[in-house]
C-alpha cells in the first residue's frame, strides 16, 4: 500500500504541473487584465507597473519564472491587486479559516446525514424513514446561497441570537451559521445515499445468512452491514471534501468570513492572476491528497480491494 | 499626615479626575450634544481595500482609511472648503506655478518625530518614481508638477521633480503650468506624507499594523483581511484634543443585502441602500434612511469612431436617442435613490459649476419624444427602416435595469431595436476600451471638485475618451479653461456643444444612498466627493 501511496503521489506532480500550465494561459487568454480598470492607466504608468511584475517578460518566460519561485523559494508570487500582501500571505490567511468551517460542515453534514439514512433504512417505510427522507430533500433543496440569507434574517434579524458575519478568530458564535448554511445540501445527499445504500445490503444473502443464524440485529448492522454500506458514501465523501473548501465562495459572501473562496473568486474577476494561481495549485493538490485517502479508504471499507 | 487623611485626599482627588474627565467626554464642545461613552463608529465597505500605503491605494474604500491615517498638506471641511492640514497656509507666485506652503511645527508622527517637509518630498518623489510603480503616479501628472510625467516615463532622475523643501517647514512645488486648482489637489491620498525611515526599514510591510507609523488622527491597530481593519486614535497627532471618535471599524461585507440587514440588527452605524430599496427604508426610518448627491455620473456613450455603426455618425440621431430618454423614470421608478436625473455631463454638485440651460430641460418629455421622432424621421429611419444597434453594460442587476428601461423606452417611442449585452467587468472594459461597441455604459466620479475631471473625458486625446468623441472647439475650450481664472464660461459652452452633439447620453447623477444610525454626528452629507474624515465625526449619546 506504501509504494502504491508513493506512485500516487508521484503521478500527482505531472497532474498539478499541467494544472499550472493549463491555467497560466487560459487565465492570458481571458479578455482584460490585473491592471484593467475604469480609468485606463496611461501608457508610462502601466509600463512602470508591468515591468515591476514581470508581466512585460514572454508567457513562456513569466511561467517559468513563476514555476522556479515556487520550487526554490516556495514563493507564489506577489497579489496585483492587494499590494500590501503577496500570494502566500493570502493564502496563509484565508486557508485556515476555511479549513475550519470546511472541516466542521463536513463533519456535520457526515455524521448526521449518515445516522439519518441508517435510521431510515433500518426502520423502512416507518414514520423515521418518512421523517428522514423528507428532512433529507429539504436539506438538498436548500443550497447554501438559500440557506445565508435564511439563516442570517433568522438568527441575527429576528432572533437576535447570533453575531450576522465576521469570523474574530473563529469563535463558536461566528462558526454556527456557516457551517449550517454550507452543511445542509450535503447532508441531505448523504443521509439519501445512505438510506439506499443500506436498504440495498439489508436485502442483500450474506444478511440473510447473518440474521439466519441467530444474530442479533445490532451486530447484522453495526458488524455486517455498515461497512458495504458506507461505501458509495465515502466515494461521494471524497469530492465533497473538496467541494466544502472550494465550494465555500458563498458563505465567505455572506457570512464574511475571511475564507479562500472568496479570493479565489475575487482573484478570477480581478485578474490577479498570482493569487488565482497560487488557490487553483492548493485546490488542485488537495483534490489529489483527498482522491489518495479517499481510494485507501475503500481497501479498509472492502476487503476485495487491494492495492 | 495620617492614613485618613491621605486616603480622603486621594478619593477627593480622583472624583475630581473623573468628574473632569466624564465631563469632557459627556458633550461635544461646539454644539453642546450629549455624548456617548463608547465612541467607536463601524461601517460596512463593499470590498477588501486594496493597500493603506498613501501613494499605492487605488480603490476609494482604501482612501477613505488613508485619509484618516495620514494628514497632507490640506483637508476638506463638511462642505468640502478648503481647511488647513498639515500646512497653515500656502502663497502662490506671481506667475502662479509655484505654491509655496508653510507647515504647522507641531504636526508629529505617530511614533512621536516631527513632520517635515522633506516627508512630502520623499513621498511625491516616491508617487513618481518607475520603481515604486504606483497607479496612482498620473495623478502627479495631472497635478501638473514639473517634470512629473518625464520622470514617470523613466526619462528623467526623480530627484527632478519640481517639489523641494526650503527648510522642515516649508515647501515648495513647481508647476509646468498654472493650475488654478491646484491646492485642491493636495487633498488626495497620492499627496499625503510617508514616512521614510519606516519604509525603507520594513520594505512592503510596511503597512502592516505592527509596523505602520502615520501622521493622521488615527492609527491603524488591526487588519484581518477581508473581514475587518480597526483604526484608533493617534494620541501624537497635533489635534488629538478635538478628535471624539476612539475608534473606526471598516468590515468587509460584499453582499449589499446582508449588510442592510446586519445594519438593522444593529451591528453597524453605516451601510449602502440597496438599488430600489431607499423609499421603502426612507419611509420605515426616515431618520436614518438618507440620500445626497455625489460627485458623479452615469451616461452611456456612443462609439462615434470608424469602428461604430454609420449612423451614430450623424449627430441628430444621436440627439434623438437622448431626447426619448425619459431620465424621471429611471430615477423616480429604477433608482429610486434620489438621484437627479442628468441633462448635462457635469453634475450639478460641482463647485463653481452652474448647469447651463440646455434646449432639452426647458421642453416637456411629450416635446422631446416627438422632436426625437421628427430627427430620426429627417434621417431616414422610421417603421419600415428601423435604427438598429446593439448596447453594452457591465454585468450588474441595477446596470441591467436601466438599460432594460432604455431599450423599452427607444423601442416604444421611436421603434429602434436594440440588442442588450451583458459582459464580466474586465471584458466589458477591454471591448469599450477597443471600440468594440455601438453604444456602451460609462460612470465616472471627479478626482476633484472641479468640472474639468469630467469634461476632460470628452477630449478628442483623452485616454477616458471611449466613443473617441472629436471637436476641435471643445479640445480649444478644455485647454483654455486649465489657466483660465473664470473658466465657467468655458465649461458652459462645453456643456452646450456636448447637448448640441450628442456623444454620450447623459442618464443621472449619482447620489450617495445610505443608512447612517442617527447616532452618528456631523456626516458630510454636503461634501460631495464624499471626502469623509473621521476626526470629525462623533456619536451621540442614546
Amino acid at each position: 500500500m506504501l509504494a502504491y501511496s508513493l506512485r500516487r503521489l508521484l503521478v500527482a506532480i505531472p497532474t498539478i504541473l499541467l494544472l499550472i500550465v493549463a491555467c497560466f494561459f487560459l487565465m492570458h487568454v481571458a479578455p482584460g487584465g490585473p491592471f484593467t480598470s475604469e480609468r485606463p492607466l496611461p501608457p508610462a504608468v502601466l509600463a512602470n507597473i508591468e515591468a515591476r511584475y514581470g508581466l512585460d517578460q514572454p508567457l513562456w518566460k513569466q511561467l517559468w519564472d513563476y514555476l522556479y519561485n515556487i520550487v526554490v523559494h516556495f514563493d507564489f508570487g506577489p497579489s496585483f491587486k492587494f499590494k500590501d500582501r503577496d500570494v502566500n500571505d493570502i493564502i496563509a490567511q484565508g486557508f485556515p479559516i476555511s479549513l475550519t468551517y470546511g472541516s466542521l460542515s463536513f463533519l456535520v453534514a457526515t455524521v448526521v446525514g449518515v445516522s439519518l439514512g441508517i435510521a431510515a433504512a433500518i426502520k423502512h417505510n416507518s414514520w423515521i424513514d418518512y421523517f428522514a427522507v423528507g428532512l433529507g430533500i429539504a436539506a438538498q433543496a436548500l443550497p447554501n446561497f438559500i440557506m445565508g440569507p435564511i439563516l442570517i434574517l433568522t438568527f441575527t434579524l429576528w432572533l437576535g441570537w447570533l453575531p450576522g458575519g465576521g469570523w474574530n478568530g473563529g469563535q463558536w458564535q461566528y462558526l454556527i451559521m456557516p457551517v449550517i448554511a454550507l452543511a445542509t445540501s450535503y447532508m441531505g445527499s448523504i443521509a439519501r445515499i445512505t438510506r439506499s445504500s443500506m436498504l440495498e445490503v439489508l436485502n442483500s444473502n450474506f444478511i440473510r445468512t447473518a440474521r439466519a443464524k441467530g444474530l442479533p440485529t445490532r451486530t447484522v448492522i453495526w458488524r455486517h452491514a455498515l461497512k458495504p454500506t458506507l461505501l458509495p458514501v465515502v466515494s461521494y465523501l471524497g469530492p465533497v471534501f473538496v467541494y466544502v473548501l472550494t465550494g465555500s465562495v458563498f458563505v465567505d459572501i455572506y457570512f464574511s468570513t475571511g475564507g479562500l473562496g472568496q479570493a479565489y473568486v475575487g482573484s478570477a474577476l480581478s485578474r490577479d492572476y498570482a493569487v488565482l494561481l497560487g488557490v487553483t495549485i492548493l485546490y488542485g493538490a488537495l483534490t489529489v491528497v483527498v482522491n489518495l485517502l479517499t481510494d485507501l479508504a475503500y481497501a479498509w471499507f472492502d476487503p476485495k480491494i487491494r492495492y | 499626615m495620617n492614613k485618613t487623611i491621605k486616603t480622603t485626599l486621594a478619593g477627593l482627588l480622583s472624583s475630581t479626575l473623573i468628574a473632569g474627565a466624564a465631563f469632557a467626554a459627556d458633550t461635544h464642545p461646539k454644539t453642546g450634544e450629549a455624548l456617548a461613552d463608547d465612541q467607536t463608529f463601524i461601517y460596512r465597505v463593499l470590498d477588501e481595500h486594496t493597500s493603506v500605503d498613501p501613494q499605492v491605494v487605488e480603490d476609494t474604500d482604501g482612501a477613505d482609511i488613508v485619509r484618516d491615517l495620514f494628514e497632507g498638506l490640506m483637508n476638506q471641511d463638511e462642505d468640502g472648503n478648503l481647511v488647513p492640514g498639515v500646512a497653515t497656509g500656502y502663497t502662490v507666485s506671481d506667475t502662479k506655478d509655484v505654491y509655496t506652503f508653510t507647515l504647522r511645527d507641531n504636526a508629529k508622527w505617530s511614533n512621536g518625530d516631527p513632520v517635515t517637509a522633506g516627508d512630502f518630498v520623499y513621498a511625491w518623489k516616491r508617487a513618481v518614481d518607475p520603481a515604486l510603480s504606483s497607479p496612482y503616479a498620473w495623478f502627479m501628472e495631472l497635478m501638473s508638477i514639473e517634470n512629473a510625467a518625464t520622470i514617470i516615463a523613466g526619462n528623467a532622475p526623480v530627484d527632478d521633480l519640481g517639489v523641494k523643501a526650503i527648510d522642515d517647514h516649508t515647501l515648495e512645488v513647481r508647476l509646468s503650468a498654472p493650475l488654478p486648482y491646484f491646492p485642491q489637489m493636495t487633498t488626495h491620498a497620492t499627496t499625503f506624507p510617508a514616512p521614510q525611515k519606516v519604509i525603507e526599514e520594513f520594505g512592503d510591510a510596511w503597512t502592516k499594523p505592527e509596523n505602520i507609523v502615520s501622521n493622521g488622527a488615527y492609527v491603524l491597530t488591526e487588519h484581518l483581511p477581508q473581514e475587518r481593519s480597526v483604526r484608533e486614535r493617534n494620541e501624537m497627532y497635533w489635534d488629538n484634543d478635538n478628535t471624539i471618535l476612539d475608534k473606526v471599524v471598516a468590515l468587509v461585507i460584499n453582499d449589499e443585502n446582508v449588510a442592510l440587514t446586519r445594519y438593522l440588527a444593529g451591528e453597524l452605524d453605516r451601510t449602502d441602500i440597496p438599488a430600489g430599496q431607499f423609499p421603502r427604508l426612507k419611509q420605515e426610518r426616515p431618520e436614518e434612511a438618507i440620500s445626497y448627491p455625489r460627485l458623479c455620473n452615469y451616461y452611456y456613450t456612443f462609439n462615434v469612431s470608424d469602428s461604430g455603426p454609420e449612423a451614430f455618425k450623424d449627430p441628430n440621431i444621436r440627439q434623438a436617442l437622448s431626447l426619448a430618454v425619459d431620465r424621471d423614470i429611471i430615477t423616480e421608478k429604477v433608482m429610486a435613490g434620489g438621484q437627479p436625473p442628468a441633462y448635462t455631463f457635469a453634475p450639478e454638485a460641482t463647485a463653481g459649476f452652474t448647469v447651463p440651460e440646455v434646449e432639452m430641460t426647458s421642453m416637456s418629455q411629450a416635446e422631446r419624444d416627438e422632436l426625437a421622432k421628427e430627427l430620426l424621421a429627417e434621417a431616414g429611419y422610421g417603421p419600415d427602416n428601423p435604427l438598429s444597434f446593439e448596447m453594452v453594460y457591465n454585468t450588474s442587476e441595477g446596470h441591467k435595469k436601466v438599460a432594460v428601461a432604455l431599450s423599452q423606452m427607444w423601442k416604444q417611442k421611436l421603434g429602434v431595436q436594440v440588442e442588450l449585452a451583458n459582459m464580466e467587468w474586465k471584458v466589458f472594459l477591454e471591448e469599450r476600451g477597443n471600440q468594440n461597441f455601438d453604444l456602451a455604459r460609462g460612470a465616472w466620479c471627479g478626482d476633484y471638485n472641479e468640472a474639468s475631471t469630467f469634461l476632460d473625458l470628452l477630449q478628442s486625446d483623452s485616454g477616458y475618451n471611449d466613443g473617441k468623441y472629436n471637436n476641435a472647439r471643445v479640445d480649444e475650450l478644455l485647454a483654455e479653461a486649465k489657466t483660465s481664472d473664470d473658466p465657467a464660461p468655458l465649461y458652459t459652452e462645453v456643456e452646450r456643444i456636448i447637448a448640441q452633439e450628442t456623444p454620450v447620453i447623459p442618464i443621472y447623477h449619482y447620489a450617495g444612498v445610505f443608512m447612517i444610525d442617527s447616532d452618528l454626528g456631523n456626516w458630510p452629507v454636503n461634501n460631495v466627493e464624499q471626502n469623509w474624515y473621521s476626526k470629525n465625526l462623533y456619536k451621540l449619546a442614546e
